[in-house]
């Protein structure tokens, strides 16, 4: 009897010990979510980011469909990682796009910096009274630079096919 | 005769190679514009060297990137850079790239090059240095920088140099004519790789229905009498001329799944690398020509000609006599590895060994594709021993994931399951349309890492300054009180 007590106090001990030794900080689901997602950061889904939304999602805050620049592929990933069953792109939230870069017209632009400012990634380039540019590589497509822009002199262009992106289509499936 | 191996598989088909092996190899014309893409690689480009007006000479190196996986590109005669522009280039997308266009002098002069001597006395990090610099890659076909091959992560693993000269693709005879002009050069150019490697031992193989060029390659080495060198007639199954295929008949090594010929201790060089190499480190000649099959019942007298790379493929088959009444498809490449070409107006590379030109007899049936009965000849025939009917479902239900398991990317695209299916299922298309897929997939999950990387450090960077700015507002309302705390107090005083 006392040595089970003994015992007991002992594994407590240890449990107590470990579980402010071995604390997870956040919740690691989340980390999983996010690193699925496309990492735009166009917060068409409601949400003020990716981080936000995976953080919803594993909340039960939000749906599994609502990021239209992860596509149906995106939402099956979701599903997978999640363990439930996938659904079609919920289409209020935005239809998938072609995948585009933001260009600057830079003999409209003024210079007034606002767009670097609402860049999630950093991707523009400029200061006060200066010609702003896109770094093309880094561009997301998440058009946040967009609405700011008072002049209205940024555009999306749709990626082109060059040597570097091209990829063998898919043959015609003319059978079952 | 060594002992052989067999690779499982494979097919015997109809070589037509007797079409192009009639009349001597010759050099071909000196055309009037020479074509040079500036992409190397997939995602490396070249920086041209030269500028538009310059006058270049015949060897000079017109552009080079600093990657270690690629290799400068040179004139291949005398003229002026006319303009460096958007052309089409030789690529199943049928998309156009980035060129710089050489427009020949027709003097041909060459720059002066200086010989080394006696290979020997280099060290093999000279000898790779020099392969680079006279911009050789295999020209076997993939077009893999030479050099990069010498220098194996594990140099004391390497004991065999191969020599591939197995052209197994119907209708190709640019090797076998290489072999029968030049023989010494090919095998001076593997002692000169094998000293490279710092190895002993060297197997040439040629096909067995390649007799003129086993006996010259035999005499040579008679004349050279190099004892660590072997040459080896294998038999003719559609693929041994691929790299694995032709190790695992010459050795009976399996090259381990998505490893490299080093891991079994080979390295692998085809024929017409040899004699490039020979040029360079022998004559001090940057790889500016090839020599390549202009073939099929779509030419009028099909050939193998000494190409200068750059030259347009239109220039090629006028001196090939033109196009027959029954030409209907432009391939590059083979038959079974090759690319259908939309136009003739478009130069050749270091890897094309051929331009083949099919008539209507000689394109595969265009049946109606049926759906797949799981006979599983694709199978047996396939030489790397994948499930391509596993692979088929997969690539077109969208699961290309599940292609990985079963090892896609060891598909060498040889043709042999497109030949065999009974129902006509172009099933390497689908393969290469799922390793696209898949690579693409890579490629956005390295962007969308890079994306998140660059904003968690803005994001952190936006705390930061928040709180700057928070603490500097403190201050500034700290002072300020202070300052109203004196004047009040002065007030007060008086």
């Amino acid at each position: 009897m006392l040595i089970i007590c003994l015992l007991f106090a002992v594994f407590g001990l240890i449990l107590g010990y470990s579980a402010l030794r071995f604390k997870v900080e956040g919740n690691p689901i989340v980390e999983e979510i996010n690193a699925v997602l496309p990492q735009t950061q166009c917060g068409q889904c409601g949400f003020p980011g990716c981080r936000p939304y995976a953080t919803a999602i594993a909340a039960g805050e939000a749906d599994i469909n609502q990021c239209p620049p992860g596509g149906q592929d995106g939402v099956i990933a979701l599903a997978d990682l999640l363990g439930v069953e996938a659904k079609p792109l919920n289409e209020a939230f935005g239809q998938p796009k072609p995948k585009s870069v933001a260009i600057i017209i830079e003999k409209d632009c003024i210079g007034c910096v606002k767009c670097i400012q609402a860049c999630p990634v950093d991707a523009i380039l400029g200061s006060a009274k200066h010609a702003h540019t896109v770094i093309s590589a880094e561009c997301t497509g998440c058009e946040l630079c967009l609405e700011p822009c008072p002049v209205d002199c940024i555009i999306m262009q749709p990626i082109a096919q060059s040597l570097d992106n091209w990829r063998m289509p898919e043959p015609e499936q003319g059978h079952g | 005769m060594a002992n052989l191996w067999r690779f499982n598989g494979g097919l015997h088909l109809n070589e037509h190679k007797e079409l192009s092996t009639h009349t001597p190899l010759r050099a071909a014309e000196i055309p009037a514009e020479l074509v040079y893409p500036l992409q190397l690689r997939p995602g490396i480009q070249a920086t041209p060297l030269v500028k538009v007006g310059e006058r270049v000479l015949r060897g000079q190196c017109l552009a080079d990137s600093g990657h270690g996986f690629a290799t400068p590109i040179h004139a291949s005669t005398s003229g002026i850079i006319k303009s460096i522009e958007n052309r089409l280039v030789p690529h199943p997308s049928g998309l156009a790239g980035e060129c710089l266009v050489l427009q020949s002098d027709g003097k041909d002069d060459a720059l002066a090059v200086e010989t080394c001597g006696d290979f020997r006395s280099l060290t093999p990090e000279s000898v790779r240095h020099l392969i680079r610099n006279a911009g050789i890659v295999g020209l076997g076909g993939a077009a893999f920088p030479t050099a990069v091959k010498l220098a194996p992560k594990m140099p004391q693993q390497i004991d065999t140099l191969i020599i591939n000269g197995a052209e197994c693709e119907p209708y190709i005879t640019c090797d076998d004519s290489l072999i029968r002009s030049t023989p010494a050069q090919i095998i001076v150019g593997a002692q000169i790789l094998m000293h490279a490697l710092g190895i002993w031992r060297c197997l040439i193989a040629v096909e067995d229905t390649m007799p003129q060029a086993l006996a010259a390659l035999q005499l040579a080495q008679t004349e050279i009498g190099d004892l660590r060198i072997e040459i080896i007639a294998v038999p003719t199954v559609y693929p041994t001329g691929g790299e694995r295929q032709l190790i695992k008949v010459l050795t009976g090594k399996e090259t381990p799944s998505g490893g490299i010929p080093a891991d079994v201790g080979i390295v692998c060089q085809n024929a017409g690398t040899a004699a490039a190499v020979f040029e360079a480190i022998v004559n001090g000649k940057a790889l500016t020509e090839r020599i390549i099959t202009v073939t099929g019942l779509g030419i009028k007298s099909p050939q193998n000609l000494r190409v200068r790379i750059g030259t347009p493929i239109k220039d090629l088959v006028q001196q090939c006599g033109g196009y027959s009444a029954q030409a209907q498809r432009l391939i590059m490449g083979g038959p079974m590895m090759g690319f259908a070409l939309a136009h003739d107006d478009i130069a050749v590379v270091k890897a094309s060994n051929c331009i083949l030109v099919t008539s209507a007899s000689e394109i595969q049936s265009d049946a109606p594709v049926l759906p797949c009965i799981r006979c599983g000849e694709c199978a047996n025939v396939c030489p790397v021993q994948l499930l391509p009917q596993q692979l088929y479902w997969h690539s077109r239900s969208d699961q290309v994931e599940n292609c990985k398991t079963f090892n896609l990317f060891d598909c060498i695209e040889c043709g042999c399951c497109n030949m065999v299916c009974p129902s006509h299922i172009p099933l390497v298309q689908y393969f290469r349309f799922a390793k696209g897929k898949l690579m693409a997939k890579v490629q956005d999950a390295t962007k969308t890492e890079k994306a998140k990387y660059r904003h968690d450090v803005r994001s952190l960077r936006k705390q930061k300054e928040d709180l700057e700015k928070a603490e500097r507002a403190k201050k500034k309302k700290a002072t300020l009180e202070k300052m109203q705390a004196k004047t009040s107090l002065k007030e007060g005083d008086i």
